[in-house]
């Protein structure tokens, strides 16, 4: 088995006194494509910012290559957070920032990355995810699908250990969703870790060796797409499964590569 | 008519230098102000409980209080208080606080309004709070403000003409000196109306000329596609 890149064990999230999960443990391994579903609420989005420390989980322990990065002497948040990507679902693109300077900001003040050097990685990672001819774009002059890529590339322009997706294709014109799907294919196919929340069923099953389901801030079954969709323990599983796979999953207009 | 144009040329002069010195007050007390008032924005917006509570303070004190008032408490209440002020001065301090309270909350507005998702966004990809909020967030709420935040400076151009009642010798001064000597108090007054229209006439040309060039391509205030 290979060597877990991000481990987390028994976060408990509250907000107030509505808990939003209680002692979730999760093991991301290299090279995994990990597949997290579950209905709308059940903490899927702030579990994903609890693991990159964007929000504080209230106990519970998470490391990053083996150093526990909830222990507040061994590193600083800021070093940590570069090391895991992240995608949201609305993009989140710099506004005022061209495609280019959004991929090159992280370079040059979180890396004191020179300019030159800077500016030819962020072309590099713009290749990556196909969008070198819209380097001088603003955020409002890209389609969705548009601006959606260049959120992967400004995040894997940091090198990080893991991306972290959150449902990022969910605010997308289904037209636009192949090609959002296509560069997370790649990425798995380059060996990328990687954990991500969706609803496209048709990318779990071709790309994800693990798969999550949670519900009401538990995780309720995990295992491979085959065994969450052929042999679930929980027919609330199986409901589930089919359900978003029906409304999602098959709808999915097929993209090449 | 004629009389009038004569009367405002032979004038010109003073009213010149009376100008200059309204526009040196609308300079420092809107650029004082806007110093000021980013400090408390942001301070207001992410400081901890002490720092907002004194924005806050500062902030409500100053918009809730007449510009005469303050400029007063400056100029006759400060040597009380063991600082003695010159004209100039006072005026200058009077008019950056006041400006200040009201450019601080143009810019809480628009950081406000920037919205949390930025912030997020900055730190996933490891920018500190503070890197967030200076590349990122105030480069967009900076230029969102510039519309609604033009007003201030228009609106001070005039509000200096009270730097008058302490003899500051500013626009306003100048013509009443020139109502006095002249007997002509509606020629004079006329004619710095005059004055001040056009001095705000060419201000709001120049706003105009900045928000068109801190427009950010493809997007707009509500965040749709120009
Ligand atoms: N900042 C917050 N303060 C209070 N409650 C919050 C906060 N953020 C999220 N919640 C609550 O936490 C719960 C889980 O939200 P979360 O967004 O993590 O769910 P999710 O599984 O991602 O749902 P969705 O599929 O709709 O994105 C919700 O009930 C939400 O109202
Ligand atoms: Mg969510």
């Amino acid at each position: 088995m290979s060597q877990p890149v991000l481990v987390a064990q028994n976060l408990t999230k509250t907000y107030g006194n509505n808990v939003i999960f209680r002692n979730i443990s999760l093991s991301v391994n290299e090279r995994d494509t990990i597949v997290i579903v579950g209905p709308s609420g059940t903490g899927k989005s702030t579990l994903l910012r609890c693991l990159n420390l964007l929000t504080k989980a209230d106990s519970g322990k998470i490391w990053l290559d083996g150093v526990e990065i909830t222990d507040p002497t061994c590193c600083s948040e800021d070093e940590c957070r570069q090391r895991i990507g992240m995608v949201f679902q609305n993009f989140l693109l710099f506004n005022h920032l061209t495609a280019l300077d959004n991929v090159m900001i992280g370079l040059t003040k979180v890396k004191k990355m020179p300019k030159e050097q800077a500016r030819r990685k962020a072309v590099e990672e713009l290749e990556r995810v196909g969008l070198v001819d819209r380097a001088g774009h603003y955020p409002g002059q890209l389609s969705g699908g548009q601006q959606q890529r260049v959120a992967i590339a400004r995040a894997l322009a940091m090198e990080p250990r893991v991306m972290l997706f959150d449902e990022p294709t969910s605010a997308l014109d289904p037209e636009l969703i192949g090609e959002v799907l296509a560069v997370m294919k790649q990425l798995a196919r380059e060996g990328m870790t990687m954990l991500v929340v969706t609803h496209e069923m048709g990318f779990a099953r071709e790309v994800a060796n693990r798969m999550i389901f949670m519900e009401k801030g538990q995780i309720l079954e995990e295992g491979t797409p085959d065994d969450l969709f052929e042999r679930p323990k929980y027919e609330r599983t199986r409901q589930f499964l089919w359900k978003i796979a029906e409304l999602h999953g098959r709808k999915a207009p097929e993209e090449n590569g | 008519m004629a009389e009038w144009f004569y009367f405002f040329y032979t004038a010109l002069p003073a009213f010149l230098n009376g100008a200059l010195v309204t526009l040196e007050l609308t300079a420092v007390g809107v650029l004082a102000g806007f110093v000021l008032g980013l400090a408390s924005a942001l301070g207001r917006v992410y400081g901890g409980r002490w720092l907002r509570w004194l924005a806050i303070g500062y902030i409500e004190l100053f918009r809730g209080t007449p510009l005469l008032v303050q400029l007063f408490l400056v100029y006759y209440g400060l040597p009380g208080l063991g600082l003695t002020l010159d004209r100039m001065p006072s005026a200058f301090i009077a008019l950056a606080l006041n400006s200040g309270a009201y450019q601080a909350e143009y810019l809480r507005g628009s950081i406000l309004a920037i919205g949390e998702g930025q912030m997020m966004a900055g730190r996933a990809i490891g920018l500190s709070r503070w890197q967030t909020i200076r590349y990122i967030i105030l480069p967009q709420a900076l230029r969102l403000a510039i519309p609604a935040w033009s007003n201030e400076p228009v609106s001070l151009l005039k509000s200096t003409a009270v730097a008058f009642l302490i003899a500051v010798p500013d626009l306003m001064t100048r013509a009443k000196a020139l109502a006095v000597q002249t007997y002509d108090p509606i020629g004079a007054y006329i004619a710095v109306a005059v004055i001040y229209l056009a001095m705000v006439y060419v201000l709001d040309a120049f706003l105009k000329l900045l928000e068109e060039r801190a427009r950010i391509p493809g997007y707009s205030v509500e965040g749709k596609k120009a």
